[in-house]
């Protein structure tokens, strides 16, 4: 295991390096930080005398380096709008965006599994079939066209959900402020992770059931028939175990790609998080908050994707995490 | 009574172009004990009457007629969970890749363990016990060891062993083997077939031996059945069919044998191959491929003729023995 988590964490140093090199040469084409900064009666002399301050006129190496330096002890610049370091920003608004992700993923992984599974087992009945003709519209509807309309069914006509924002929300560990603790925080959160979710489900009962019903199929599942075990012990265990293989590989991906869906879903539900923000740091030119905030996403994926293959490695015994061969 | 007797048996694969008859006709016994070799080409059926016995043939096959009498109830009718008591616990199967046959993501132990807990009230300790002892019965060295080993962690070899196990768990009267040895290599299939041959001597188990390897059948069974494209030709005691064959199918299968042929000759094959279920041709299906083809054969389904100890389904063996009884 501690093998394994080594040469992660040097894989993932790989990453980051790839990922900070790109965000921060991004820096360069976003138009001039100066005009953000200061006002239109600085004359182009105190303009160019700031440029050296800040040292946006050294050779690009240079400032990456620099900037990477900084970066090491966790200092990945000053957020021009805000004036504070742009992590501290970032983070602020992180745990928004994780409770938001997190309620999608939890809809996704109780919705897609039963649903799937059944629809493998009876790939004929009229609710399998339902659910294929279902999951294409699903795929199909972007992120935002459901959220609008989620916000006009539920918020506006039936006036029955929060259209916007967190709600009420408590602060817990002295840093994160959750609005899974609350009623009111909870029917915030409801739209915003449905309408995240709405993407990713049709995906995922599809796959499940795509894969299930080819495990099915194999020697193994008509060999546990054979010995005369319960129909639920094969479905549940015996087919459901190998069905979940490649469905978490595909999900640690996922995730991933889910904080990203939630630039989308945060502007369209007003949700104080990271997607938002960057969003707002894009309109406002604030490179060094979108390039931490490139960063950040970067190590979310990177964390992901490691727990995924520590979880898979659990699940699959051909792949051994702790016993490596010497 | 027969212990197991399957009368008229006949499985159609309903497709969306019609259904196709992967078994027509097909009845045999087998007293307790005794051993059965289906032979046949691929696609001959005969894996499909294995599957019909147990009643697990997978979609869209399913029995269309006949029944199955095992123990004086016809499994084609019982429901499923009445037919989930009898597979694994009165009649078991091993099947043919032993590298597909378990399951990769649970222990060997695990796959045992469920089996004898699924058809009886066992503690897992003691369920243990008896599996660790059947392990031991198959030879397969430190049996504790491998409970808690994974199928990737062992050989094809060890494998079936383990596979043979599960199937003698709880002590079944019949075991249904397809094809046990042919995805294994040479110098062991030899010793799975004696391993298997003794614990269901010593048991006094019943086999049903599906192959296409006569040589196996003559060695292995008691009894053999030669199935072609769905149906039974030739049936009988074993030696009497291989050494005095009747229907000229059965007679091509023995020249084809590598030991008919003189080393450095070609050997000896049947011309042409089976026909696809949809379109079996009228009249006797071997008619196309037939030395001896009359024109009834091309009409007229053959009936089984008694010859000696076998019955034949041939036109040819009729007239045969037809004529010798006028010259009496």
């Amino acid at each position: 295991m501690i093998a394994f988590l080594i040469r992660r964490l040097f894989q993932a140093a790989i990453v980051m390096f790839v990922i900070s090199l790109l965000s921060f040469s991004i820096q360069d084409n976003l138009g001039d930080p100066l005009r953000e900064l200061v006002g239109q009666s600085v004359s182009e002399e105190q303009r160019q005398e700031l440029r050296d301050q800040l040292g946006l006129n050294d050779p690009f190496f240079t400032q990456y380096l620099r900037f990477a330096g900084k970066a090491l002890q966790g200092d990945l610049g000053t957020s021009y709008f805000f004036k504070e370091p742009a992590l501290q920003v970032i983070l602020k608004k992180l745990p928004a965006t994780l409770e938001l992700v997190f309620g999608a993923t939890l809809i996704i992984i109780l919705l897609s599994v039963p649903i799937g599974v059944y629809s493998a087992i009876k790939p004929h009945s009229l609710f399998s079939k339902a659910v294929m003709g279902l999951s294409i519209v699903g795929i199909s509807i972007p992120v935002f066209l459901t959220a609008i309309m989620a916000i006009y069914l539920f918020s506006v006509e039936l006036n029955w959900l929060p259209s916007f924002g967190r709600g009420v929300t408590e602060h817990v560990f002295g840093y994160w402020d959750t609005g899974f603790f609350n009623m009111d925080g909870l029917l915030h959160l409801l739209l915003p992770c449905v309408s995240l979710a709405s993407i990713m489900l049709p995906l995922f009962v599809r796959l499940i059931r795509a894969e299930m019903m080819e495990v099915l199929e194999s020697e193994y599942i008509k060999f546990a028939w054979a010995k005369g075990l319960a129909p639920t012990r094969i479905w549940f265990l015996h087919a459901l175990k190998n069905t979940m293989l490649p469905v978490i590989t595909v999900g640690g991906v996922q995730i991933g790609t889910m904080v990203a869906y939630t630039i989308l879903t945060e502007t369209v539900f007003q949700w104080p998080g990271m997607g938002f923000l960057f969003l707002e740091a894009v309109n406002r030119v604030d490179t060094p908050l979108i390039v931490a905030y490139l960063i950040v996403v970067g190590a979310i994926f990177v964390v992901t994707n490691t727990i995924v293959d520590m979880i898979y490695g659990l699940v699959n015994p051909t792949v051994r995490l702790t016993r490596s061969k010497a | 009574m027969s212990f197991l007797r399957v009368n008229n048996l006949e499985v159609t694969f309903e497709l969306r172009s019609g259904g196709v008859q992967a078994l027509s006709d097909v009845s045999f016994s087998l007293e307790r004990g005794e051993r059965l070799g289906i032979v046949g080409e691929s696609g001959a059926g005969k894996s499909v009457a294995a599957f019909a016995i147990l009643n697990l043939l997978s979609r869209p096959g399913r029995i269309t007629a006949g029944e199955v009498m095992f123990e004086g109830q016809d499994l084609a009718k019982l429901t499923p969970k009445q037919m989930r008591t009898i597979r694994g616990n009165r009649i078991a199967m091993i099947f043919q890749d032993p590298m597909m046959t378990l399951n990769p993501v649970l222990t060997v132990g695990q796959q045992m363990v469920e089996c004898l807990q699924a058809h009886r009230q066992i503690s897992q300790k003691d369920a243990c016990t008896i599996a660790i002892r059947k392990l031991r019965q198959v030879q397969i060295p430190s049996p504790e060891t491998r409970m808690d080993q994974y199928p990737h962690e062992l050989s094809g070899g060890m494998r079936q062993r383990i596979i043979i196990a599960i199937a003698l768990l709880m002590d079944p009267v019949l075991i249904i083997a397809d094809e046990p040895t042919t995805a294994l290599d040479v110098t062991i299939q030899a010793e799975i077939m004696d391993l298997l041959l003794d614990l269901c001597e010593s048991n006094n188990v019943g086999l049903i031996l599906i192959t296409h390897d006569l040589g196996v059948v003559s060695q292995v069974t008691e009894k053999a059945i030669v199935m072609y494209a769905g149906r039974i030709i030739e049936i009988g005691p074993t030696k009497e069919i291989i050494n005095d064959a009747q229907h000229p199918y059965t007679q091509g299968l023995i020249k084809a044998l590598p030991q008919q042929t003189l080393p450095g000759h070609r050997l000896n094959q049947i011309p042409g191959s089976m026909p696809s279920l949809q379109g079996i041709p009228a009249g006797c299906a071997f008619n196309p491929r037939c030395d001896f083809v009359m024109d009834i054969c091309k009409q007229t389904l053959p009936e089984f003729t008694a010859s000696g100890g076998c019955s034949v389904a041939c036109h040819m063996v009729k007239v045969m023995k037809d004529q010798a009884r006028q010259e009496d």
